[in-house]
């Protein structure tokens, strides 16, 4: 294909091809920007929680009046609980479970005298202390959440203590263990935790934080034996998925029934899938519109090369005629519009990688957004070229069928 | 002329009716994108107390130790006072009025037999706080000087939350049980709360929260009250919930200043207190750290808008620049392609001048339409965020102002996009397309 007429006519049209150029150009650099923040997103999204997320329901109380031994008060509640009928297990936790965004977190040292060099600089950093979140919970949390244990043993039921006390022992996630005792088995080992030490007797595979900061700690989770002895409480319930919302509104009946005196407020009783859902409420939104806007972007800037393609077919049909009349092929006109289709978009694609490496340092500085992976760019390439030719088809078809014979006629 | 421009458009755009409804489309899709995110951003920057906010001040101390090293990610401790700096600045009274305060939920006791015992969110504060702010009150007052230092127990309850416990009966002068202390009321306030809440603590939900009861700070402290927000402790001895430890930060302060002069003098008055407080040996760091926010300045420094509201707004602005290059394109392609009329109509008479109004008046007709469009769409986008779970989606509704900029901008994007075709067919030359012809 001879491309030096095209780019003749194309330098006859400046202006509007300049146009089309930039508006690829932009559409690449967004789109390839906006593809890799959706990416991003779902990933996000998608993070494993490690516990058994669609069997679990989740009921929190608080408790208005006086209450000596709140603990005792629970511990009869769970019995209540445990004899409506579909629930297999419940478990009492003072308020953290994964992404519920009720955090207590700690600095754990994994030595006394890594302990002594944090306290000395007030700060975590390059001490090999690592900030982590706690979770509590009465005896059956593992089983009840579907926890993983891949190493050691489930607290015993003399290692248990009431309330927000030190406690002796400790489960630890895989993630965290790693990080604290990189290369050796954290079996055994122990946790300094301000001024108490905690053994480490179990490890489970995963157990995200409540509270997401995405700095590759969020995985960084240890369990404590504390019964909750607040006048607070949640109480998760584990039952087959269909089954949760009857269990749950079972089991606010039962407790009121129980005890009247007390605040259950019925949009706070949640399946976990809602609690989840809640989490990341604002990502899905956020998706959403990249989404939209993506698909938007590439609808217009398609729209834009058909329209152009169109107005140009008819402003040239007598061109086309003459060309056909003097022994040019149906095949080398629709060629011609693809190879002018596809010289634009190169420029374009051309330009659009630039804008998109540049976009992205941008959004780098501003949204903390990761570096744009360079493989996004020739996809991008790809797509838009495919858009182009996919968008100059049936304008190029429409030319390709103008008969020689218009070549004859005046206009 | 105008009509007939008017007409000659109508009838070209009516030659290409797909091309036209799918610019139109474009456009409106892209200024109604755009305009729900400006709309979104207005209201969140909006001023939370036109007419005050001007002589509001936060001041901003350092009692941080040397080597405290801040948590990048975690709320800066200094957003907030201690007990021993608040007071200092409260008893200087450098101001024309200062006020100390934060935030709690209390549970509240009715006497009424139908109602259970439920939480309410409210503010323990300095009684300043209600001539400062300018609280409307429909009936008693705030409580006085005397009553706060004597801790005494009274309250000050917003309208709806009066109006729960006592129906229409007045409720001043009554009693009313919040957690475990009864104590009566002085003053009912009318519903009110700035947007955003701009002196509660970062952690509280600023443009949804609201206070329903306002009480004595000293009561709060005397008896333990539960506290909202960041406690903030840097002590050796790491004793949290000791308010009034001087390594502890929990309290919002704001002072009004009626003059520059005056918030000139109290950002000194900072600077002198800090150096003291050094030469104490409290404070270790540079007393010039003693820093003193305008109202609409902490507002920029607390940065309110969530990064993914931006992050829309560029999207929503990116996507109405391709949509406008794509509209200037086409309609480029469109009128060049009619050069030979243009030649005529050239050569039988008319002006450049007509020619430029003849097409500037059918890219305008599209980008009406598109404004036009766009209007409608912006509104169901707006409609679509106040469905949103976000505690600042009940504000997103469109002002006056925020139309005006809807029109404005709709009228600049439809000529900016009609300009350059315009002024292009208005140069093809007539004599040259007749040969042609």
């Amino acid at each position: 294909m001879e491309i030096r007429p095209i780019l003749a006519t194309l330098h006859k049209h400046k202006l509007t091809a300049i146009l089309l150029t930039l508006q690829v150009a932009f559409t690449c650099a967004i789109v390839c920007n906006v593809a890799f923040m959706i990416i991003h997103r779902e990933q996000h999204v998608s993070l494993p929680t490690g516990i058994d997320e669609n069997t679990l329901s989740v009921v929190p109380v608080r408790g208005i009046g006086k209450d000596e031994n709140p603990w005792a008060r629970h511990e009869s509640d769970l019995a209540l609980l445990r004899q409506i009928p579909g629930v297999e297990s419940a478990v009492a936790v003072s308020y953290s479970l994964p992404l519920d965004q009720s955090i207590s977190s700690y600095g754990v040292c994994p030595t006394q005298a890594a302990l002594d060099r944090a306290m000395e600089r007030m700060s975590l950093k390059g001490t090999g202390c690592e900030q982590a979140s706690m979770f509590d919970g009465s005896p059956g949390l593992l089983r009840t959440l579907g926890l993983d244990l891949v190493a050691g043993r489930d607290f015993r039921r003399d290692e248990y203590v009431q309330g927000q006390k030190d406690v002796a022992v400790a489960i630890i996630s895989q993630a965290f263990a790693h990080h604290l005792y990189p290369g050796e088995s954290a079996l055994g080992k122990t946790l300094h935790i301000g001024h108490h030490v905690a053994r480490v007797v179990g490890v489970v595979r995963t157990l995200l934080s409540p509270v997401l900061m995405g700095k590759g700690t969020d995985y960084d989770t240890m369990i404590w034996p504390q019964l909750p002895n607040d006048s607070g409480v949640e109480y998760v319930l584990r039952s087959a998925p269909q089954d949760r919302r009857r269990v749950l509104d079972a089991a606010r009946a039962a407790l009121l029934k129980a005890d009247p005196s007390r605040i259950i407020d019925s949009n706070r009783m949640q399946t976990y899938s809602q609690i989840r859902a809640h989490y990341f409420q604002r990502d899905t939104t956020m998706i959403g519109l990249l989404v939209a806007s993506a698909l938007g972007l590439l609808f217009v800037t398609a729209l834009g090369i058909t329209g152009l393609a169109n107005f140009w077919v008819g402003q040239r049909t007598r061109s086309i005629g003459i060309r056909r009349a003097i022994g040019a092929t149906r095949g080398d006109i629709l060629r011609y519009f693809q190879t002018e289709n596809f010289l634009i978009v190169t420029f374009g694609v051309v330009l659009g990688v630039l804008l998109a490496v540049a976009l992205n340092l941008l959004l780098m500085k501003h949204y903390e957004l990761p570096r744009l992976p360079l493989w996004y760019l020739p996809v991008g390439a790809v797509v838009l070229w495919l858009l182009g030719q996919l968008a100059v088809l049936a304008p190029a078809l429409r030319a390709s069928n103008v008969p020689p014979v218009v070549a004859t006629r005046s206009m | 002329m105008f009509g007939y421009y008017i007409d000659l458009a109508l009838r070209s755009l009516k030659r290409t009716p797909v091309l036209t409804t799918l610019m139109v489309l474009a456009i409106g899709l892209g200024i109604g994108a755009s305009m729900t995110m400006l709309t979104v951003l207005h209201v969140m920057t909006e001023d939370p107390l036109p007419g005050r906010s001007a002589h509001l001040y936060k001041p901003y101390l350092d009692p941080l130790p040397l080597k405290y090293t801040p948590d990048p990610l975690g709320n800066d401790p200094l957003n907030n006072l201690t007990w021993p700096d608040a007071m200092a600045l409260l008893h200087a009274h450098r101001a024309t009025r200062q006020a100390a305060m934060a935030g709690g939920s209390l549970l509240v006791w009715p006497q009424r037999t139908d109602l259970q015992p439920f939480y309410v969110d409210g503010r323990y504060t300095t009684p300043d706080l209600f001539a400062m702010f300018g609280v409307p009150f429909v009936a008693g007052a705030g409580w006085s000087e005397e009553d706060a230092k004597a801790s005494a127990h009274v309250v000050v309850l917003d309208e709806t939350l009066a109006r729960k416990l006592f129906g229409n009966d007045t409720a001043v002068g009554k009693s009313v049980r919040l957690g475990d202390i009864n104590y009566r009321v002085v003053g009912v306030t009318a519903d009110w709360a700035p947007k955003p809440l701009f002196y509660a603590d970062a952690s509280a939900s600023l443009f949804s929260d609201s206070d329903q009861f306002f009480l004595p700070l000293s009561v709060a402290v005397d008896n333990k009250l539960q506290i909202n927000g960041n406690v903030s402790g840097w002590g050796s001895d790491g004793v949290p919930n000791n308010w009034t430890d001087a390594s502890t930060s929990w309290i919002q302060f704001w002072a009004q200043l009626d003059t520059p002069a005056q918030a000139a003098a109290y950002r000194q008055f900072l600077v002198d207190y800090s150096a003291e407080q050094k030469s104490l040996g409290r404070y270790q760091r540079p007393p010039a750290n003693a820093k003193l926010y305008t109202l609409m300045d902490w507002l920029r420094h607390e940065n309110l808008v969530p990064a993914d509201v931006k992050l829309q707004m560029w999207l929503a602005l990116g996507f109405l620049g391709v949509a406008m290059l794509n509209i200037v394109a086409l309609l480029l392609a469109k009128f060049l392609r009619r050069s030979g009329e243009i030649s005529v109509r050239r050569a039988m008479g008319a002006r450049k001048r007509d020619i430029f109004v003849q097409f500037a008046i059918e890219s305008a007709l599209i980008g009406v339409a598109g404004g036009l469009l766009g209007l409608g769409i912006s509104q169901i986008g707006l409609w679509s965020i106040r469905q949103r779970p976000d505690d600042y989606a009940h504000l997103a509704s469109m002002d006056p102002s925020m139309l005006i900029v809807t029109v404005m901008l709709a009228i600049i994007a439809s000529v900016l996009a009609g300009f350059l075709p315009a002024w292009r067919a208005c140069r093809v030359p007539p004599a040259l397309q007749l040969k042609t012809l």
